[in-house]
């Protein structure tokens, strides 16, 4: 599944310093296919569109200018000056965050839904290896502060608990 | 050329290697722990991932937590630095395994240099002078350690394979303390490194530690440096050091720089590598190889004109080196001085905030730190804060400029070892130049 995720990025770096409207890749059963929309300069992210089943990238735009960027990139929805309330599972490695153990498997938790200590709630995966994350606080799952196949560092905010 | 690099270090060094990766256009990745986010070279780099809390086994230590990084940001090669996981054969395989590319020796080159008594026996086959002693390791029987330590001749000096830098070794000047005192060593190897394997030597009573610095490509191509002299050393942590090696003639050092160029070409070397001598009554004596960038890479990098950090990414990237042989002359003199957040009496560290930072400058000072206004620095890390470089057209003028550089240094809030620098810089024996590696500790540092 990662290695998936870095063809689909290869593919929309590909895209995006070409002239290519449109890419197509068919491996076997599966196809992704990638068009960029003919929108004004301000879009420049192209549209992704994938089978369903598949694991949704949730890699935004490369960013440009000086700054460094943290290798997670502004699609998150916690802004950085927000302050969190409740209380905030961290990650405790790196890797790329999963929602579900398997693509088109059920998430392990949806919002709203309550867990107890030691409930498993996502996956990390890091090299080939896929590690449970566990709940460390009992309460119901306010929000999600990741996408599905986000890249994740240590620490990162993942969701939060109330 | 490769086209992003993650760092896998901290302090001055991950600050030089991202310097040489700007300068040849590589995209950085700074990996970092909790406590060092504010790392100079962190808030320069392209990207940057946390990697795990303040102690050095989860984060910096922490093989999948590097090798994931550099995954997920979809990096082609990772640099050690120098400590750490740089000479670590298993991580060097686990991220040649993984995919990247590995800024360094090939895997089982840096395990044949990790064991001392596996590259001293290498060296030997290659032509390198060693240190007098049997290539191999010792064993249980006792009457055959006697009788090597005889035709050593005392004192000799016991090792562990695993060991080196300083760490794992016993003098035994007389037979009557040989027994006792290999037992000892061999316990305490084992403690330390897992490995309980010990050597001996023939123990030096008055040596210069002198290196030679090497470079090494994937074509075939091995160049020397030249040496360095890093003598001045507390508790086999070296204090000041410089290049090229006063008293060392043009002829000792092609000579000398020949030999491990040959023992490069032989063992396939790849990349950058330091081959270590203890150098007495003009004679060289193998005792180890580094095969990492070095703290001291500057001085060398003065002398030569060569960029030491560039050329190990050159070398990853598959390209030939970017000099022979014939064009490497040494130019001038240049000397270090390592400054470590420490209290310059005690050399106990001082970690703390840096409230007032300012660095020397003006012809032939290098500055290599990371250190800036308000930089904190953590207590979990080793206590160097940055060196102190200076070049002149001969000894004298170095000395001179770095004397005037330690005068202009202003680094408040912490304490640091700049005083004992200024001290060393007025010591008549060092302006002569030449002193052993005993020489700090036993006589400067012995007199109040």
């Amino acid at each position: 599944m990662p290695t998936d995720i870095r063809k689909i990025k290869k593919l929309i770096e590909l895209l995006e310093t070409s002239g290519i409207a449109e890419i197509e890749i068919k491996e076997g059963e599966d196809s992704v296919r990638i068009s960029r929309h003919p929108q004004s300069s301000a879009s420049s992210a192209p549209m992704i569109m994938v089978p369903p089943g598949w694991a949704t990238p949730g890699y935004g735009p490369p960013s440009s200018g000086p700054m460094p960027a943290p290798v997670t990139p502004a699609a998150a929805p916690a802004n950085e000056t927000e302050t969190l309330k409740g209380h905030v599972l961290h990650a405790p490695m790196v890797g790329t965050f999963y929602r579900s153990a398997s693509p088109g498997s059920k998430p392990f938790i949806e919002i709203g839904q309550h867990v107890n200590i030691g409930d498993p709630v996502c996956i990390i995966e890091a090299m080939k290896m896929f590690n449970q994350i566990e709940a460390d606080h009992a309460g119901v799952v306010t929000r999600l502060l990741v996408e599905n196949g986000q890249p994740v560092e240590y620490d990162q905010p993942l969701l939060i608990i109330e | 050329m490769l086209e992003k690099v993650v760092i896998a270090n901290r302090g001055e060094i991950a600050l030089r290697i991202l310097r040489a990766c700007r300068e040849l256009g590589i995209r950085t990745v700074a990996l970092h722990s909790t406590v060092d986010r504010d790392l100079k070279h962190v808030r320069l780099a392209d990207e940057t991932v946390c990697i795990g809390p303040p102690p050095a086994a989860e984060s910096y230590l922490n093989m999948p937590a590097i090798i994931s990084a550099a995954e997920v940001t979809d990096a082609v090669a990772i640099h050690p630095g120098y400590g750490f996981l740089s000479e670590n054969a298993d991580f060097a395989e686990r991220v040649e395994q993984s995919g990247f590319i590995f800024i360094g020796p090939r895997p089982d080159t840096i395990r044949l240099m990790g064991d001392k008594v596996s590259a001293i026996r290498a060296m030997q086959e290659a032509g390198v002078p060693c240190v007098p002693g049997p290539s191999g390791s010792l064993n249980d029987d006792d009457q055959s350690t006697l009788r090597i330590a005889r035709e050593i001749g005392y004192p000799v000096i016991i090792k562990a394979a695993g060991g080196g830098g300083g760490r794992g070794m016993r003098v035994v000047h007389s037979e009557a303390a040989l027994l006792t005192t290999l037992d000892l060593t061999r316990s305490e190897a084992n403690a330390a490194f897992g490995n309980p394997t010990v050597y001996m030597e023939k123990y030096l009573d008055h040596p210069r530690h002198i290196e030679i610095q090497v470079l090494s490509d994937t074509h075939g191509h091995a160049i020397h440096l030249g040496e360095r002299d890093c003598s001045m050393q507390r508790r086999h942590q070296k204090v000041i050091e410089e290049a090229p090696a006063p008293g060392i003639s043009t002829v000792q050092r092609r000579r000398i720089g020949s030999i491990c160029v040959d023992a490069c070409q032989r063992i396939g070397y790849r990349g950058a590598g330091t081959f270590e001598f203890l150098y007495q009554d003009g004679e060289f004596y193998f005792i180890e190889m580094n095969t990492r960038v070095q703290v001291e890479h500057p001085v060398t990098e003065w002398i030569t004109g060569v960029d030491i950090v560039k050329e190990q990414l050159r070398i990853a990237a598959g390209q030939p080196l970017s000099y022979h042989q014939d064009e490497i002359h040494v130019r001038g003199h240049a000397l270090e001085c390592r400054l470590n957040a420490e209290d310059p009496d005690l050399f106990t560290p001082s970690p703390g905030t840096i409230t007032q930072y300012h660095a020397p400058g003006g012809p032939g000072i290098r500055v290599d730190s990371h250190i800036y206004n308000g930089y904190r620095v953590p207590p979990n890390y080793d206590s160097m804060i940055g060196k102190l470089i200076a070049h002149g057209e001969t000894r004298e003028a170095a000395i001179a400029r770095m004397r005037g550089a330690l005068a202009e240094l202003v680094v408040d809030g912490i304490k640091t070892n700049a005083p004992l620098h200024r001290r060393i810089l007025s010591d008549a024996r060092f302006l002569d130049g030449g002193t052993d590696i005993h020489y700090l500790e036993k006589q400067l540092l012995a007199v109040r």
